[in-house]
């Protein structure tokens, strides 16, 4: 069977659940083997292994946290170039994205991004998009060269398989642009012990409705509740009541969570774009007429400031 | 010294009309309104600003815009320059329908290097396509730094620097020019045109290039170009209206037990 190279996204070794569920997919179109790179690459291999990875090349070098990108895509080149790969697969992050069309380019073939499934076919990986603030599907191969595709986060269930995970080091040479973004200072964001806007399963977000930053935490606490991320609209973040890096919709994040609950969103069309393809969509408006309820599961219409606490406090019962 | 700012623009379909796509599978540009894609202004805006600030240092700037699209796309082309941009560059070709991402960096790259360029800003990515890619194919393509998603971007002698706000932290970063850089809505607000703009923009030149000037082969772009193929489109049904109830002072609890039933709790 091909081997099917897939990047793994990972924090010092931990290793980011967009990853395992490329490990699934990469599973459909053939024998994944992963690629880690940067501290704490080694450590990857066990999760690795136990989701279906039947090789994992590693390789640390400093390249990787001080300059943006390019040594990434020069490392999965050397994969490319180590591997008869079949193809290769990449989580739809913002870096994701520039990695895997970099990558594309230097190898002579089309790339897809945002894929939100994936099957094999006759002519390579079929891959299916959601299009036009998922108004459409579409199906796609890349027809030249090896597909590198990547893939959005929720798009497969992560699945245990365990594999071999035989871990060799992947040899590497940077070439000259690969030191051409210095990365010259980094703040890290301190963690709220949220699950990250783009993989949680739940998202709970607040909108010009929530009428304040300070209001903000009833939002968080319904989302304590549920173990969710908290996402903003465009509105609620321009207007400085909570950071851009929790904006969902066109110009911020785009989720696809199990359940999204908008809480005083009108749904305007930019914010759609970012959550339509939510398989449950739950909201509170005070305004019956917000374009938000047409796509609703459940819609509550009524004053948030009495239903969310009130929902919150129903879970929390519910849960016991 | 000089400085020469390139910003690749595009002329996307209104999000706020009935999209959708032709017999060939592309989009359908015939039946909804086009403009400049939103996110773009954030590039022009930076653009303008970044010459505003070189200027008062006692640089000389010139803003380019370039978009690639059919004869229509000048309207995008004409907004920026309404904002303030100094000239402009069309590439338009007939062989250029069905070209994909890959193609479109190639046409852009080309046309950047014709046009001149010392930094490029672009948007983060088109509202249309929303891959976001365009700018690190350009880098590669180009061969120059790429600094991608930034908040907040200024030139210093030849050195361009950025603050990145990613989800794990917030990066500085600095490049050499020439580079390419690209911005998000958090940039900072982009003006509106001035009437003296509108009336301004209609002087300004725009220059036209077909594939021919940029020696660029046919086959390299267009259909037979591309490297993906769309299969087939589908238009999803509409979500079928779900239960939608006014709060009597149950709301909440009632959304809980809806929760709970979706096994959600």
């Amino acid at each position: 069977m091909a081997e099917v190279l897939v990047y793994v996204d990972h924090v010092d070794g931990a290793v980011r659940k967009p990853t395992l569920e490329l490990l699934t997919l990469a599973r459909r179109i053939g024998e994944p083997v992963a690629v880690a790179l940067g501290n704490g690459a080694g450590d990857t291999a066990a999760a690795l292994a136990e989701h279906g990875a039947v090789k994992v090349l590693t390789h640390e070098a400093s390249e990787y946290a001080d300059y943006l990108v390019v040594p990434k895509v020069d490392a999965l080149q050397a994969a490319v170039e180590a591997v008869p790969a079949s193809a290769v697969l990449v989580p739809s992050s913002a870096e994701g994205k520039e990695i895997a069309a970099r990558l594309a380019l230097r190898i002579g073939s089309g790339i897809i991004t945002d894929a939100v499934d994936l099957e094999a076919g006759d002519e390579g990986p079929v891959a299916t998009q959601s299009v036009f603030a998922a108004s459409f599907t579409t199906k796609s191969r890349v027809s030249k060269g090896t597909p590198v595709i990547t893939v959005k986060p929720n798009s497969a269930a992560v699945e245990a398989a365990p594999a071999a995970g035989t871990v060799s080091e992947l040899n590497v040479t940077f070439g000259g642009l690969a030191t051409g973004t210095k990365v010259t200072g980094r703040t890290p964001r301190e963690s709220t012990g949220r699950p990250e806007l783009t993989e949680a399963a739940i998202v709970v977000s607040g909108g010009r409705g929530v009428n304040g930053s300070e209001n903000f935490a009833l939002i968080e606490a319904l989302a304590d509740s549920l173990g969710a991320a908290v996402g903003a609209s465009r509105a609620a973040v321009d207007a400085g009541w909570y950071p851009h890096t929790n904006q969902v919709g066109q110009t911020g994040k785009s989720v696809s969570p199990q359940l999204y609950i908008a809480s005083g969103i009108s749904g305007a069309i930019q914010h759609r774009a970012g959550m339509q393809t939510s398989k449950t969509i739950v909201a509170i408006n005070k305004d019956a007429e917000a374009p938000i309820f047409d796509l609703v599961d459940y819609g509550v219409v009524g004053d948030l400031f009495d239903v969310v606490p009130q929902l919150t406090e129903g879970i929390r019962i519910r849960k016991g | 010294m000089s400085l020469r700012i390139v910003v690749p623009v595009k002329y996307v379909p209104d999000a706020t009309g009935d999209r959708h796509f032709a017999d060939d599978l592309t989009v359908d540009r015939d039946d909804v309104d086009g403009l400049l894609s939103e996110l773009d202004e954030y590039a022009v805006e930076q653009a303008l600003q970044i010459s505003e600030d070189r200027q008062e240092a006692g640089d000389d700037v010139e803003i380019t815009v370039l978009t690639v699209g059919p004869e229509d796309a000048k309207d995008a082309l004409r907004k920026a320059l309404s904002m303030g941009a100094d000239k402009a560059v069309h590439v338009e070709d007939d062989d250029l329908h069905g070209t994909d991402a890959i193609g479109t960096s190639l046409v852009l790259a080309k046309a950047i290097e014709k046009a001149g360029y010392d930094l490029v800003i672009s948007g983060m990515a088109s509202t249309d396509g929303t891959m976001g890619v365009m700018p690190a194919l350009l880098a590669e393509r180009l061969g120059v730094p790429q600094m991608t998603l930034l908040s907040e971007v200024t030139v210093e002698d030849d050195i361009v620097k950025g603050r990145r706000d990613g989800d794990t932290a917030s990066e500085q970063l600095e490049a050499q020019l020439p580079a390419i850089v690209s911005v998000t809505d958090q940039s900072g607000e982009t003006r509106y045109p001035s009437f003296k703009g509108i009336m301004a923009a209609k002087k300004k030149p725009v220059t036209s290039w077909g594939l021919s000037e940029l020696e660029i082969d046919t086959e390299k772009v267009g259909h037979e170009g591309a490297c993906t193929k769309v299969d087939a489109v589908a238009e999803l049904p509409a979500r079928t209206a779900g239960t939608i109830l006014k709060d009597d002072g149950e709301g909440g609890k009632q959304l809980a037990a809806f929760l709970a039933e979706r096994k959600f709790i």
